[in-house]
């Protein structure tokens, strides 16, 4: 986007009101007008300062921004001095283009700055642009250590640099956080990567368009075992166990699905699944209610920790840096209050970035275990996020530094994979549009352009290939890979 | 010495070694040496899960019921905070329940007709459980808080009902026809000869729908979260922290008993005799 007021008011040659028959590039390349409608927020202050002259603006699609500008803030510097060279010159431009001709262009931004402090209008500009629509904001989450970036970013003030209010409300389990989050009691939620895309699909629940601006966590999860079993290491002896996952859509429901038929075992008939509630399985396993689950974090540590079970497998050995946890939000949180939006997108995208420090796991820890947030042992926390750790069967201290990581780019091929297992699993039934709904709730593209302003790196693409377990998965022949299976339910 | 005075003591000696054989059975064995790094990490020397001695119980209760009203953030308030919200859902719904419940109790008891008209629905919904309208409320509802109320509504609701209809259909029918041979109208005989009739039967249903809604409020709690004695009782299984579990259950008896002494008090005063 570029908007065609914007020429260097400090330059003689230019005309800043583009009057018919202007022979500036952007007039020349702009051939269709737009509707008032699709003028962002820049465009429309932008339109407001020309218009005090009359001048016209004719904002273009078909000129990108990249080109003239390197960040929305420079041009909105350039509208600024624009506006202010204007406005001294009485919005008479052909007399601005004669005094520039006489003294120079540097001498007249010289004279301007000794007059006026520019910096600090541009500051007071931008700080009224990105006016937040509401500050008090309620998300969800579920006492994981996959949350770990949503929880810390409150006592660790990620929320409030953002000129946020968050309260972060602990939540009993994820069917409780999809209907909250459908109702609007909470403005974003901790979730698992799977549900925005069931969500928006209507599997399970209303159809509502969900997206995902962020995962939280990669790796982090892994299959405990009863005490009792451990001389039953092969999947193959499992036939008859009884084993909980947190959710119905869930990476960890899909790991041990695709686990266990790699194994030869058909996860629908020969072992049994349930629902539990994370907080709930450690309880449940020793109860004897469980001989085993796939869950997230502190939970796994803890059944060690409780000299309950031990951890069979991390996931990270499964399928490495396989996507858990995720943040979303409904598409109308995004579209009604944007300001609030990006505000909170930023603050996770950071706090994500802050997790995903190795040194800082110790402190992470520390902050997050207290009874607001995880209500777990320090102790277990630790070891689940700094990796050095004891599975309950080596007489050993492991120590795996990507036991749990956190990377915040949603990966569209991430999104493919998920809903393969919907389709091979028989949750979702007839033809899927597999990229289509991947890059309508996993935006990726407003996940990188943030990375970006926040000094990250983002990934090039959007789209990668996996290995897991030995198998090639291909984001280009998604229907293809899920015939591949010999344990399917289609 | 009377007879209470001889039975409380029985009682209070029978908790007395009860008390004193559940601490000695529970007492975990003393750490000897410095834990290894390993033995830190598998969680101590004390490996075999125990329930906690009454020792360690009654120390947490002093310490949470010292600062019963501090407020450390939306998932962490004291007891007493918790107590309150629990109450505040438990009364809303209950008297909710109660302005529905006796008037239509009465038009039940007081009409053949409507009493057989409508004894099918009330068949079809009195052995639901109340939370299984949970997920229901939620939908329709919207709010997790207002759903919460909902099913202590609907759960109290019954009792209440079943009560009034019986009590307003079981007045001797004496009196009513002492009320038509003194011409007074259908509203003046109902409050002014059926309504004190029936009081203890209708209170007696009030009873029974408040210790109801008590039970079920810690359930409803513990599946929507967020405040709430039920939470509390969640929040510290999460953590599989049965000092405060315990020390929540005996918490949750204690008022529930309150409640109950509360509208007991209240039917002595309507008592009659015949």
């Amino acid at each position: 986007m570029a908007i065609k007021s914007l020429g260097n008011p400090y330059d003689e040659k230019t005309q800043l009101i583009h009057e018919t028959g202007c022979s500036c590039g952007s007039c020349q390349a702009s051939t269709a007008e737009q509707p008032e409608g699709a003028l962002d927020d820049l465009g429309a202050q932008a339109k407001e300062q020309s218009g005090q002259n009359g001048g016209e603006i004719k904002p273009s699609r078909d000129v990108k921004l990249d080109s003239d500008f390197d960040s929305p803030d420079d041009m909105l510097d350039r509208a600024i001095e624009n506006a202010i060279v204007r406005g001294v010159f009485n919005q008479h431009d052909p007399s601005r283009r004669r005094f520039i001709k006489l003294v120079g262009g540097s001498t007249l931004a010289g004279i301007l700055a000794s007059l006026l402090p520019l910096d600090k209008v541009k500051a007071a500009v931008k700080e009224t642009r990105g006016k937040l629509e509401k500050t008090k904001l309620k998300v969800g989450f579920v006492p994981i250590t996959c949350a770990t970036p949503i929880i810390m970013a409150h006592p660790l003030g990620f929320y409030s640099k953002y000129g946020l209010d968050v309260d972060v409300i602990k939540t009993a389990g994820w069917a409780v956080a999809r209907d909250k989050s459908l109702n609007g009691e909470y403005d974003a939620s901790h979730m698992l990567t799977p549900m925005p895309l069931a969500m928006t699909m209507g599997a399970g629940s209303v159809a509502e368009p969900y997206i995902m601006p962020a995962v939280e966590n990669i790796n982090g999860q892994a299959i405990v075992l009863h005490n009792k079993h451990k001389d039953k290491r092969d999947p193959k002896k499992w036939k008859g166990f009884k084993f909980g996952v947190p959710f119905d859509y869930s990476m960890h429901n899909f790991l041990l699905r695709y686990y266990v038929a790699e194994h030869g075992i058909d996860p629908d008939q020969d072992i049994q699944i349930r629902v539990v509630p994370p907080p709930e399985m450690v309880a449940n396993l020793r109860a004897g209610n469980l001989d085993g689950y796939l869950s997230p974090d502190p939970f796994n540590q803890r059944a060690v920790y409780e000299n309950v079970g031990f951890i069979h497998i991390l996931t990270k050995d499964i399928w490495q840096g396989h996507p858990c946890c995720a943040f979303a939000c409904s598409q109308k949180f995004a579209t009604d209050m944007p300001n609030t939006y990006a505000a909170l997108f930023k603050s996770i995208v950071d706090a994500t970035h802050y997790s995903a420090k190795s040194e800082k796991r110790a402190e992470i820890a520390k902050a997050i275990a207290p009874k607001n947030y995880l209500n777990q042992p320090e102790i277990v926390i630790k070891q689940v996020l700094t990796g050095r750790y004891v599975d309950g069967v080596e007489k050993t201290v492991h120590d795996v530094p990507d036991r749990i990581d956190f990377d915040p780019f949603p990966w569209h091929s991430m999104a493919v994979w998920i809903l393969t297992q919907m389709k091979r699993w028989g949750y979702v039934k007839g033809d899927i549009d597999y990229k289509g709904i991947a890059e309508q709730v996993y935006v990726a593209a407003e996940t990188g352009k943030v990375m970006k302003e926040l000094g990250y790196e983002p990934p090039t693409k959007t789209y990668e290939k996996y290995n897991i377990m030995g198998k090639l998965f291909d984001y280009n022949k998604p229907e293809e890979y899920v015939n591949s299976f010999a344990i399917k339910r289609i | 010495m009377t007879l209470n005075v001889r039975a409380a003591i029985v009682s209070l000696l029978l908790l007395f070694v009860i008390l004193v054989i559940w601490e000695a059975l529970n007492q975990a064995p003393a750490a000897t040496t410095a834990l290894s790094e390993y033995e830190l990490l598998m969680g101590g020397a004390d490996q075999q899960a125990r329930v906690p001695p009454p020792s360690k119980i009654i120390g947490h209760a002093y310490d949470e019921l010292s600062r019963p009203f501090y407020d450390a953030g939306p998932n962490d308030k004291g007891i007493g905070i918790q107590l309150a919200y629990s109450l505040y859902r438990v009364l809303t719904g209950y008297l909710a329940a109660a302005i529905v419940a006796i008037p239509l109790g009465f038009i039940i008891g007081m009409s053949p007709l409507m009493h057989k008209a409508l004894n099918p629905f009330i068949q079809v919904l009195r052995p639901i459980s109340p939370l299984a309208w949970m997920p229901l409320a939620l939908f329709v509802i919207k709010d997790s808080e207002q759903s919460a109320i909902f099913v202590i509504f609907i759960c109290s609701i019954w009792p209440m009902l079943i009560n009034t209809a019986f009590g307003v259909a079981t007045v001797r029918a004496d009196w009513v026809n002492v009320a038509k041979t003194h011409e007074l109208s259908q509203l003046m005989t109902a409050f002014s000869v059926i309504l004190p009739a029936a009081a203890p039967t209708i209170l007696t249903g009030m009873r029974i729908s408040i210790g109801i809604a008590w039970l079920v409020i810690v359930a409803a709690e513990m599946l929507v979260g967020g405040t709430g004695i039920g939470y509390y009782v969640w929040n510290e299984w999460n953590n599989l922290d049965l000092n405060s579990v315990i020390f929540s259950i005996l918490m949750i008896g204690i008022v529930g008993m309150l409640l109950d002494l509360a509208l007991s008090g209240v039917s002595r005063l309507i008592q009659y005799e015949e």
